[in-house]
């Protein structure tokens, strides 16, 4: 999806429109009511830009947004400013995670600043994993804010113009906030008033937790929808592929929040090819998802295999023919684009191929 | 062994769960403490809230510390939290809980342990308040009140004398 007025250098921000908060891609997508398409980019472990640029490409075509996300699982990796701003620069429309884990309030609210100068318009807000499940369990778990008094924080600079604590700002961060959701951890009738909790805060988009069980997500979307709340936030629901029956047996044991019914697991062992049929049940799981009333988008995390994210969406027709945006197929040779490092060699037509 | 950490765990949350069981009543107590300090403000400041800071907060931190493992932050929200403390989350979340609770209702991060907010959001459908006080959006923790005296503090919030955020 190509606006009519995009700029003339790619990387450059949009006009905001009227009634927006931010002069992204993402948001105009979502309230032009679309059904809209993000998927999580794993940041590398390393320096290297060449490695982010490849990443993100593989998703050329195929997503609104990507979210970087901010040492998830408390593992180190290249950090969410860094991804976002290497990629905001090449036009991409990208949701910057932030994880009260790691920053107090000030560098949080320094990091906000920074990051919307280098073109981010979108920021979910994360209280994140606790150290110990991570690489570095030593590190001090810092907790100084939580998801909620970051939302009302970051909302502040943007609507007051002010720090936390009161300093004024010269130029506000124009962004969209967004936040996380998990309908299938307890406590489950207190969820969807969490969710409200979190718009009266500040958020304007959530990303949910994996959704495998439909059912109990359509329970939570009826609770939701009784109390209004579809109406005053987007709400992007969680899916991803499951790589096998045993990964997934995995995943529901020891990663705690994450529910996979029974079903899913035995689908997935009577298969002769479990990655693929990983691959259908994400599809469908799709299929049933966008039949739910409030539910604005989806949200992709395919932590490992990304290189299946085009296939799911072109498969399960999500977009209806409509192309989010992608970088000009000439962008290596692109005049602004001179001082950037070196690319990989025609990054779309790589991801097109392994859709076929 | 396990029977064993199981019959540990109830034994070391029991108070919590009592508290949360109880929250309506110790709400009122609570309140009613806060009341009574109050009207005892001219005493209060006539002796200096900074000389009584140490002895209060020893009564506050033996009895809040027994009915709910208090962590003395200063700034005591439990009449929001339904009477759970929410500075045992590790996470040390104010405003509910996060999206790793474990299936049974305990933490991630701490197995052995209920949730904070599991027990939060029992204690607050006991208060039976018309407006969840949940769901207020609570501030961060000024990590300068930390150690201190919240009672006193909430006196000196109620009577509008200043100098009361430290």
């Amino acid at each position: 999806m190509q606006f009519e007025d995009e700029p003339l250098v790619p990387g450059d921000p949009l006009p905001i429109r009227p009634g927006h908060s931010s002069f992204g891609r993402f948001e105009r997508v979502l309230r032009a009511g679309g059904f809209a398409v993000t998927a999580e980019i794993a940041p590398p472990d390393s320096a290297n830009p060449a490695e982010v640029y490849e990443r993100a490409a593989l998703y050329d075509g195929y997503v609104d947004a990507m979210n970087a996300t901010d040492g998830s699982g408390a593992n180190c990796h290249m950090s969410s400013v860094g991804m976002c701003s290497l990629l905001c620069r090449r036009g991409y429309a990208m949701v910057m995670q932030v994880s009260a884990r790691d920053r107090n309030r000030i560098a949080i609210q320094g990091d906000v600043l920074g990051a919307a100068a280098m073109g981010v318009a979108s920021i979910l807000c994360l209280t994140g994993d606790g150290v110990d499940v991570g690489d570095h369990p030593q590190a001090k778990p810092v907790f100084d804010l939580d998801c909620m008094s970051m939302l009302s924080m970051l909302r502040r600079m943007r609507d007051e113009s002010r720090f936390l604590s009161g300093r004024k700002l010269t130029e506000p961060p124009r962004v969209f906030l967004g936040a996380a959701a998990n309908p299938f951890a307890p406590p489950l009738d207190y969820r969807p008033l969490r969710l409200a909790k979190k718009v009266a805060a500040g958020a304007q988009f959530v990303q949910t937790q994996y959704c495998f069980d439909v059912e109990m997500f359509e329970r939570y979307m009826a609770a939701v929808r009784d109390a209004g709340t579809h109406e005053k936030v987007f709400i992007l629901a969680g899916v991803g592929p499951l790589a096998s029956a045993r990964s997934a047996e995995w995943i529901r044991s020891n990663v705690p929040g994450i529910r996979i019914p029974d079903t899913v697991i035995r689908r997935l062992q009577g298969a002769e090819n479990q990655q693929r049929e990983g691959v259908n049940i994400c599809i469908d799981l799709i299929h049933r998802i966008r039949e739910i009333e409030g539910v604005h988008g989806i949200h992709i995390m395919a932590y490992r295999q990304e290189h299946q994210v085009a296939e799911i969406v072109e498969r399960s027709g999500v977009l209806d023919g409509r192309q989010p945006w992608r970088p000009a197929l000439d962008w290596k040779n692109a005049e602004w684009d001179q001082g950037h490092p070196a690319a990989p060699d025609e990054p779309t037509m790589k991801a097109v191929e392994r859709v076929s | 062994m396990a029977t064993g950490s199981a019959t540990e765990r109830v034994e070391t949350y029991r108070m919590r769960h009592w508290s949360v069981r109880n929250a309506r009543f110790l709400k009122r107590l609570y309140a009613a403490i806060e009341q009574i300090l109050v009207w005892c403000n001219p005493l209060l400041r006539g002796i200096g809230y900074a000389r009584l800071d140490k002895p209060f907060m020893k009564v506050e931190s033996l009895t809040k510390g027994f009915l709910l493992d208090s962590q003395n932050c200063g700034q005591c929200i439990v009449g929001f939290t339904g009477l759970s403390c929410p500075m045992n989350c590790p996470k040390k979340m104010r405003n509910g809980p996060c999206g790793g609770v474990r299936a049974d209702g305990n933490c991630e991060v701490e197995p052995g342990m209920p949730c904070v907010w599991v027990l939060a959001w029992e204690g607050n459908q006991r208060l039976r308040e018309e407006e969840i006080p949940l769901q207020v959006v609570q501030p961060p923790v000024d990590h300068r009140l930390i150690g201190r005296s919240a009672w006193l503090r909430e006196v000196r919030i109620r009577v509008g004398s200043d100098n009361h955020a430290v």
